[in-house]
C-alpha cells in the first residue's frame, strides 16, 4: 500500500506556514512591536467599557469646582485614624486677595469613602449602544472624585480622558480604512485600465498631494454646515482627513498593480475570460495586501495626529463631546496651563497612543517585508 | 537638462492652474461670504454690505468670480484683503519673514544635528549610544509637536518664567536696544524653532543611520578599507557622498513646506506668521486672502519638487533626464 504510507508521511510532516502565519511569528519576535501591541489591545478595551471604568459622565459639571486641583485618596483622617477603605474629603475654596486666584482647602468635616462599584450618571459604554449607570468606582454625592484634576467647567479630566478615547481611537482606523479603500480602487483602476483613464487619475492624484494640506483641511472643515452633531462632525472630519490621504496611497498601488499585471497568472485570467471587475479585485489587489497593511498600520498616528492637531484650533470635534485635542485646547492659555498643569494630560495620551501606533506599524513593516524576516 | 526643467516648468504651470480650481472650489463650497457676515453687526447697514458684495462680483456665478479673479492675477494682483480693506501682497510681506525665519533657523539646526548624528549613530551600531540616539528618535516622532510646544511653554515660561509665552515681540519691544531686540526675537523664537527641529530632527537621523548602514555593507566601502584608506575617509568620502543622495528629496520637501509647514504651531503660540493669517483669513472667509496663501503654498511643493528633482540629478551621476 504505498499511497497509504505516502499520506501518512504527508501526516507526519509539518504543515508548510503559509505567508500570514509566518508574518505572525515575525510579529511575535519583534518584542517592541509586541508590547506595543499590549498597550493598543488595553486601550481600545479601556474605550469599549469607558462609561463603566470613568466615575462621571463626560459632561457632568459642578461650575463650582472649576479647576479644582486632583483630589489626594487617603488612609488615614485629620484624627490620625487608619481607613481601610481610602476615601477624599470634601473641598472648599477661597480667594487670594492679592490674585483672585481660587484657593482649594480640604474640608475635613465631609469624608467620602471611595466605592467600588458605585450608581452615578447615566453614561454609556461599546461605543454607545448600552448605557449604564454603574461605574467602576466613585464617591457618594455631593463629594466629587477628580484623579487628575478638573477642568474650567468642572468637570473630571479623568472621565474626560477616557471617553475622548472613542474619538481618538476609532479614527485613525475609519480614516485609513476610507483612504485605502479609495486607493486601493481608484490606484487598482489607474494601473490596469492604463492610457488616457491612468494618466488623468495620476494628475488628479498629483493635484491632491500638491496643495497645502493644513490648508485645505482647515478650508473644507469651515465648508461643513452649521449645526451638525457631534456625531456628524466626526464623519467629516474622518471624510476631510480621508480626502487628503488616499492619493499617495493610489499613486503606489498603482505602480504594484502594472507590475502584477503583467504576470502570467493575471494573462491566464484574461483568457479565461474573467471581468476586469473580477480580475482586480480577485487577482491583482490581493497582491496589493501586505503593502496595504503595513502602509495603513504606518498612516494610523498621521490621522490621529491629524484628527487631534484640527480639535486643538477648533476645527474639528467640537465641547462639549471630548477628544484629546479639543481638551488640550485650555491648555494653549499658559497662563492658565501653569496654575493648572493636569490640563497637559491629553497630550500625553495623544503621545503614547502614536508612540505605540508606530512601534506596532513598525513591527508590521518588519514581519510582513520578506526581506527584514530572520529565519 | 535645459529641455527637462523647461518641461517641468510648463507642467509646474499646468498644475498650478489645476490648484487654483480646485482650491478655489473648495473654499466657494462654505456658504456665504464675509461682507453677509457683517450684517450680524447692527451698525452696519444692509445697504453698505449689498454694495460691497457687488464691487466685488460676490453676488456673481462661482465661475464668473473666477474669472475675474484669474484676469487680476494675470496683471500680477492679487486683490485686497476683505478684513484689513489692504492689498493682500502687503500684508504677505509683513509675515512672510517671520514664517521664513522660523523655519530656516529649524531647518538649519535639524540638518546640522541630524546628519552627524547619523553618522555617529551608523558608525557605532548595535552600541549602547546608539541605541540611545535610536530611543530618543523614537520618542521625538512620536512627540507631537503641539504636545511639545506646550511643555515647553509650561516649563520655560510658565513655571520657571525665563521664556516669552508666545508672539513674536514683548510689549517693551521698540523701546530696546538693537541688541536687546536681537535678543527678544530669539527668546521668542526659541520654543517654535526647538520644537519644529526635534521633529524633523528625529526621522532625519534615523533615515541618515539607515542610509549610512545600507552604504556601509557595499563592496566598494569594504575595497576602499582594503586599500588601507584611513577610516575618517572611508566614511566621510566614499559613504556619506552616497548615504546623501536620498535625503536631497526630502530636502527638496522641506523647502516646499517652508511657508505652510509650521502653521499649528504658529497658531497654538499666536506667532504672527503666514499659517496664523491664513488661519484667520479661512474662518472669515477672506477670499484673496485664502486664495494666496494657498496658491503660495502650492507653488512652493511645486518648486520643492522640482528642486529636489535637479538637485538629485546633479548630485548623482546615475539619474539623468532626457
Amino acid at each position: 500500500m504505498p499511497e497509504q504510507m505516502e499520506m501518512d508521511a504527508d501526516r507526519l510532516q509539518p504543515r508548510p506556514a503559509g505567508p500570514w502565519r509566518l508574518a505572525w511569528r515575525q510579529l511575535r519576535r519583534h518584542r517592541l512591536a509586541t508590547w506595543a501591541g499590549r498597550v493598543i489591545v488595553a486601550m481600545y478595551l479601556i474605550m469599549l467599557f469607558d462609561g463603566f471604568l470613568c466615575p462621571y459622565h463626560f459632561d457632568s459639571q459642578r461650575r463650582d469646582h472649576a479647576y479644582h486641583p486632583p483630589s489626594r485618596l487617603r488612609f488615614v483622617d485629620s484624627d490620625g485614624h487608619f481607613h481601610l477603605r481610602p476615601f477624599v474629603y470634601g473641598s472648599t475654596y477661597s480667594f487670594d486677595p492679592r490674585t483672585y486666584e481660587r484657593r482649594w482647602a480640604d474640608d475635613t468635616s465631609q469624608v467620602y469613602p471611595l466605592k467600588l462599584l458605585a450608581r452615578g450618571d447615566s453614561s454609556t459604554i461599546l461605543l454607545g449602544t448600552v448605557t449604564t449607570h454603574w461605574h467602576l468606582y466613585g464617591v457618594e454625592e455631593p463629594g466629587r472624585l477628580y484623579l487628575i484634576g478638573a477642568d474650567y467647567q468642572g468637570r473630571d479630566i479623568f472621565s474626560r480622558l477616557i471617553f475622548a478615547a472613542r474619538v481618538s481611537l476609532t479614527i485613525g482606523l475609519a480614516g485609513t480604512a476610507i483612504s485605502m479603500a479609495i486607493g486601493m480602487i481608484i490606484g487598482g483602476l489607474s494601473g490596469y485600465l492604463g492610457g488616457v483613464g491612468d494618466n488623468l487619475i495620476q494628475r488628479v492624484c498629483e493635484l491632491i498631494m500638491l496643495i497645502p494640506g493644513l490648508y485645505t483641511l482647515m478650508i473644507l472643515y469651515n465648508a461643513l454646515p452649521a449645526g451638525l452633531s457631534s456625531v456628524q462632525v466626526y464623519f467629516g472630519v474622518v471624510v476631510i482627513l480621508a480626502f487628503i490621504g488616499w492619493a499617495r496611497l493610489a499613486r503606489v498601488i498603482r505602480g504594484m498593480v502594472l507590475s502584477i499585471k503583467a504576470s502570467d497568472y493575471v494573462t491566464a485570467a484574461r483568457a479565461c475570460g474573467v471581468s476586469p471587475w473580477q480580475i482586480i479585485v480577485r487577482h491583482i489587489l490581493p497582491g496589493t495586501f501586505s503593502f496595504a497593511i503595513v502602509t495603513a498600520s504606518l498612516s494610523i498616528p498621521a490621522y490621529i495626529l491629524g484628527e487631534s492637531g484640527l480639535s486643538l484650533i477648533g476645527m474639528g470635534i467640537q465641547d462639549p463631546t471630548p477628544s484629546w485635542g479639543n481638551m488640550l485646547q485650555a491648555a494653549v492659555n499658559i497662563a492658565e496651563l501653569t496654575r493648572h498643569p493636569w490640563l497637559l494630560w491629553p497630550g500625553a495620551a495623544i503621545f503614547v497612543t502614536v508612540m505605540a501606533f508606530n512601534f506596532l506599524g513598525d513591527g508590521v513593516r518588519d514581519a510582513l517585508d520578506p526581506r527584514m524576516r530572520s529565519e | 537638462m535645459g529641455a527637462y526643467i523647461v518641461r517641468r516648468i510648463l507642467i509646474t504651470l499646468v498644475m498650478l492652474l489645476a490648484a487654483s480650481v480646485l482650491g478655489f472650489g473648495v473654499m466657494k463650497l462654505t456658504p456665504g461670504n464675509y461682507f453677509e457676515r457683517l450684517l450680524l453687526d447692527p451698525r452696519v447697514s444692509p445697504k453698505t454690505v449689498e454694495r460691497e458684495i457687488a464691487k466685488r462680483g460676490l453676488d456673481r456665478p462661482v465661475y464668473y468670480q473666477y474669472g475675474l479673479w484669474m484676469r487680476r492675477l494675470m496683471r500680477g494682483d492679487l486683490g485686497a484683503s476683505f478684513i484689513h480693506n489692504r492689498p493682500v501682497t502687503d500684508i504677505i510681506a509683513s509675515r512672510v519673514l517671520n514664517t521664513l525665519v522660523m523655519n530656516v533657523l529649524a531647518i538649519a539646526i535639524t540638518w546640522l544635528l541630524a546628519i552627524p548624528l547619523g553618522i555617529y549613530a551608523s558608525v557605532h551600531q548595535y552600541r549602547w549610544s546608539d541605541k540611545l540616539l535610536s530611543g530618543l528618535s523614537f520618542i521625538g516622532m512620536s512627540l507631537p509637536g503641539f504636545f511639545l510646544a506646550l511643555l515647553l511653554m509650561w516649563i520655560f515660561a510658565g513655571m520657571l518664567g525665563i521664556l516669552p509665552a508666545g508672539g513674536l515681540t514683548s510689549i517693551d519691544h521698540d523701546q530696546l536696544s538693537a541688541l536687546g531686540k536681537l535678543a527678544d526675537y530669539a527668546a521668542h523664537l526659541a520654543i517654535p524653532v526647538v520644537v519644529l527641529a526635534v521633529g524633523a530632527l528625529a526621522s532625519l537621523q534615523r533615515i541618515t543611520r539607515g542610509n549610512m548602514l545600507e552604504v556601509l555593507r557595499q563592496q566598494y566601502i569594504t575595497t576602499a578599507r582594503a586599500k588601507g584608506l584611513p577610516e575618517s575617509r572611508v566614511i566621510y568620502r566614499h559613504a556619506l557622498r552616497n548615504a546623501i543622495n536620498p535625503l536631497i528629496t526630502i530636502f527638496g520637501y522641506e523647502f516646499a513646506t517652508l511657508f505652510s509647514g509650521a502653521a499649528l504651531m504658529e497658531i497654538i503660540l499666536n506667532y504672527p506668521g503666514m499659517g496664523m493669517l491664513m488661519y484667520e483669513a479661512i474662518q472669515a472667509k477672506d477670499e484673496p486672502m485664502v486664495m494666496a496663501g494657498f496658491m503660495m503654498g502650492a507653488l512652493m511643493l511645486l518648486l520643492g519638487n522640482l528642486l529636489a528633482d535637479i538637485l538629485l540629478a546633479v548630485a548623482d551621476p546615475r539619474i539623468s533626464y532626457q
